[in-house]
């Protein structure tokens, strides 16, 4: 039964990690400037690798001799376990930025808490990622407020993006049965307590950015029981074509 | 009739040192900066030599750096043409690779080649410091930042204002 929960929270942390790194791939030949697309290709790399180190461990606690290579491309938008914010569309560089400041102002901390997990693999593999998440959150952040405090076209599609993404940020910080037992069993942090910091060093960004903080209270869930918005199965359409058009497909 | 020792220096991989097999890794370079080795890097952890196998720990630097698989693969031919047969490489996560772990022949290295070392350690960085860096060509610190980004994982791009060349700065973390 712990295999099975274990496996399952592996497997949350690994789509959310897989779900980035595609968005943020499909970045490339479309950034705004040079430098912006080897961002978005570096962070695309960093997910990628924290996605396979995830889904290999993964695929050895479930014991039924799924390759990571099989969870990443041969399951369906169900058996995706990501939260919500996360398969939002790229939009303009302002969704996407918004969208990484936010994900990220919750996973950094998620990461830092994880490094100190009473599973040793997964504290080892979150100590690995903290460091390129931190990274990724300052860039992040440096562009929320550099296009907030800009000209009013920059700053309305930033309140915008900012805006549109807010109800799904609750879900972040719902915990279930299996958050749960993992904060009983010291394997993860309690969703819920990584709320009061993330309220405030994202409420002081979108102040530093003169934009406004959304009020809206409502709260889109159900990513990690596989209830997805419709974005993520055009995204997996894409992503999985390959390996699903020729089985065991290998270069 | 053999005696055990014997037939133990007769096995592969007994014969020949640890030291020996890791001087042959050492001087592997890293497929994105040639003139740096694993061992500058300091991704090179430890070896194991086994009765019929060799064990590799490789470090690896960011999670999905696409040069690892051919370090890995690297590792595996250099030990292969050495005569040894079965070669495993483990990735080793722990402790975590850093640019502390960058050696200073390294650091001296990658100066001669026109790409900023890392400033400072890696607990200053993650606190969110940021040192200045000097130009790689003429030593002035007067030098800005163009992206927190380049060509690989591992560099940021930046520009020297003193003698206007851009420059590569391989990142502290």
């Amino acid at each position: 039964m712990d295999r099975e929960r274990l496996s399952e929270y592996l497997l949350r942390l690994a789509d959310n990690a897989l779900i980035s790194g595609q968005q943020l791939a499909a970045w490339v030949g479309h950034g705004p400037e040079l430098e912006e697309e080897m961002a978005m290709a570096n962070f695309a790399l960093d997910y990628i690798g924290q996605a396979r180190m995830l889904y290999t461990y993964a695929g050895e606690v479930e014991g039924k001799g799924r390759s990571e290579d099989e969870l990443a491309f041969l399951r369906d938008g169900m058996d995706f376990r990501n939260v919500l914010l996360v398969e939002q569309p790229n939009g303009d560089f302002a969704q996407t930025i918004a969208r990484q400041f936010l994900y990220e102002s919750w996973y950094l901390p998620l990461l830092e808490a994880l490094a100190i997990s009473t599973d040793r693999r997964l504290a080892e593999i979150a100590a690995c990622a903290v460091r390129e998440i931190r990274y990724h959150l300052r860039h992040a952040r440096m562009w929320l407020v550099r296009l907030g405090d800009g000209t009013d076209e920059s700053r309305q599609r930033m309140q915008t993006a900012i805006d549109l993404l807010w109800p799904c940020t609750g879900e972040l910080f719902a915990a279930d049965a299996i958050d749960e037992w993992a904060a009983e069993t010291g394997l993860g942090p309690h969703p819920g307590s990584l709320r009061p910091a993330w309220d405030a060093k994202v409420g002081a960004a979108i102040e530093e950015a003169t934009l406004k903080r959304p009020v809206s209270d409502w709260v889109a869930r159900g990513g990690r029981r596989g209830r997805h918005t419709e974005h993520l199965g055009y995204l997996l359409a894409e992503m999985q074509f390959l390996q699903r058009a020729y089985l065991a497909a290998n270069w | 009739m053999a005696t055990s020792s014997q037939a133990a220096r007769a096995s592969p991989g007994r014969g020949r040192s640890k030291k020996a097999v890791w001087d042959q890794l050492a001087e592997l370079t890293d497929p994105e900066i040639p003139i740096l080795t694993l061992e500058d890097l300091g991704i090179l952890r430890w070896v194991r030599v086994g009765a019929d196998r060799i064990t590799v720990g490789i470090a690896p630097t960011y999670s999905g750096c696409p040069a690892l698989e051919v370090i890995e693969l690297n590792v595996v031919e250099k030990l292969k043409n050495c005569g040894y047969a079965k070669v495993k490489v483990e990735r080793v996560l722990a402790p975590p690779w850093t640019t502390d772990w960058i050696s200073d022949a390294g650091r001296k290295k990658l100066l001669d080649y026109g790409i900023a070392p890392p400033a400072g350690g890696s607990r200053r960085t993650l606190l969110g410091e940021d040192l200045p860096v000097a130009c790689p060509r003429c030593a002035s610190s007067d030098t800005a930042k163009v992206s927190e980004f380049g060509s690989t994982p591992c560099k940021a791009s930046y520009k020297c204002n003193a003698c206007l060349e851009p420059f590569e700065y391989f990142k502290c973390i």
